[in-house]
């Protein structure tokens, strides 16, 4: 069963905390990754593996550095779910 | 036809390590390329790195280093019957550095081959060594990892002339004290993935080190931890009993992923490429050696070895600190 848009950003939570030590809390959905959470590309392709194994949807390196909020990731894992 | 008669188990004697004199900070590379201090230390985690001298060559170092871990082994030069060198930046195709290496340190007629599995070759000659003291082929094994990686980076490519530095580390092999003991060396776990041969590799002879950084840096994130747990797997021995963990020094920021989600919470993480780069094969035996010296792993405890790099060849093993 596909997942809530609550859900998804409650797993992306837990792996930009694990990932940059950025509180869950601080992880909403109109955030930017550079600018407001101060996450550089390193660490993007660390959250884009942590959320493979967490939602079982691969973001390719050439599809990752078009996420620029956090609601872009999680339109992302939920279109990746509709069509798989 | 006979067989040789094998050793029980094998183990690591000393190790030994050596950096060239000249150190390279990153102030001095923002002089020649685009980039600063702040941004080098956030990417890849490095302070400074050393570059042998343009007359110091491979063997050079790796004699350095050999020389080295015989002397803390207690053995002489005459002890040794094989010689090992991973190295993937020889000056020349022949005659081998092994040989070389050989004749300077007083080593006669010993085995001698060169070994290239990039960033894992320490690993991949350890494996080597250890089998040819268990099955009899070696009595004692000097392994080496040693590189000059600087004559082949180009050093106006601010992705790469920050990364890759020259170093030599190195390894005594023997057997077990006594046929009763535990193995010192534990089974190697290793393996290769050629669909990724383009992620970092050297065009020709004249070409420099082409590395795609996200890439590799995504593979190692995600292929290595299954990888290292694996080695401790084979030889019975839980995470948490590591006391130290010494991946290849690639990049701080893949050692620091990898080690976050290893479960070895009791671990000393080696982190020596904060001060001499990524120094490729040498990286591992030049690391754990400089933490023995300070004192930070106790002889007799375990650690966990990961080599990976260029191929992508791997290979990790748990051993005993000497």
């Amino acid at each position: 069963m596909a997942m809530t848009e609550q859900e998804i950003l409650e797993g992306l939570g837990e792996i930009i905390d694990e990932v940059a030590g950025v509180p869950a809390d601080q992880v909403t959905p109109d955030k930017t990754f550079v600018d407001d959470l101060d996450i550089d590309s390193l660490s993007m392709v660390e959250i884009a593996v942590a959320a493979q194994d967490k939602f079982g949807v691969e973001i390719p390196d050439d599809q990752l550095k078009d996420l620029k909020t956090v609601q872009d990731v999680i339109d992302y894992v939920r279109r990746a779910e509709v069509s798989a | 036809m006979r067989l040789t008669e094998g050793q029980a188990g094998a183990r690591v004697l000393a190790f030994g390590g050596y950096q060239p004199a000249r150190v390279v900070t990153n102030d001095e590379l923002s002089k020649t390329v685009d980039t600063n201090d702040e941004w080098i230390r956030s990417r890849v985690g490095i302070a400074s790195r050393r570059i042998a001298a343009p007359d110091e060559t491979v063997t050079d170092m790796a004699v350095q280093a050999g020389g080295k871990a015989l002397a803390g082994s207690g053995l002489s030069a005459g002890d040794v019957d094989l010689v090992i060198v991973a190295t993937c930046t020889p000056e020349v195709q022949i005659p081998n550095v092994a040989a070389s290496v050989a004749r300077r340190l007083g080593i006669v007629a010993p085995g001698a081959y060169d070994l290239n599995a990039a960033c894992a070759g320490f690993c991949y000659a350890l494996a080597n060594a250890a089998d040819a003291v268990r099955t009899g082929t070696a009595r004692n094994v000097l392994v080496i990892g040693a590189e000059k990686l600087s004559q082949w980076v180009d050093w106006t490519d601010r992705a790469t002339c920050i990364i890759f530095a020259d170093g030599a580390g190195a390894a005594i092999v023997g057997p077990v004290a006594d046929a009763s003991d535990a193995p010192g060396i534990g089974p190697v776990h290793w393996g290769s993935d050629g669909d990724l041969a383009d992620k970092i590799y050297i065009a020709d002879r004249n070409s420099f080190i082409f590395q795609e950084g996200q890439a590799v840096f995504r593979w190692t994130t995600s292929a290595l931890v299954p990888i290292a747990l694996k080695a401790c797997e084979k030889a019975g021995v839980d995470p948490t009993e590591l006391a130290a963990f010494i991946p290849h020094q690639a990049n701080l920021r893949i050692v620091e992923a990898i080690a976050r989600k290893l479960g070895a919470p009791q671990a000393v993480v080696a982190q020596d490429i904060v001060h001499a780069g990524n120094t490729s094969s040498a990286s591992i035996p030049l690391a754990l050696s400089r933490m023995m010296e300070r004192g930070e792993v106790a002889s007799g405890s375990k650690a966990l070895l990961l080599g990976f790099g260029a191929g992508m060849c791997y290979a990790a093993q748990v051993i005993t600190v000497p």
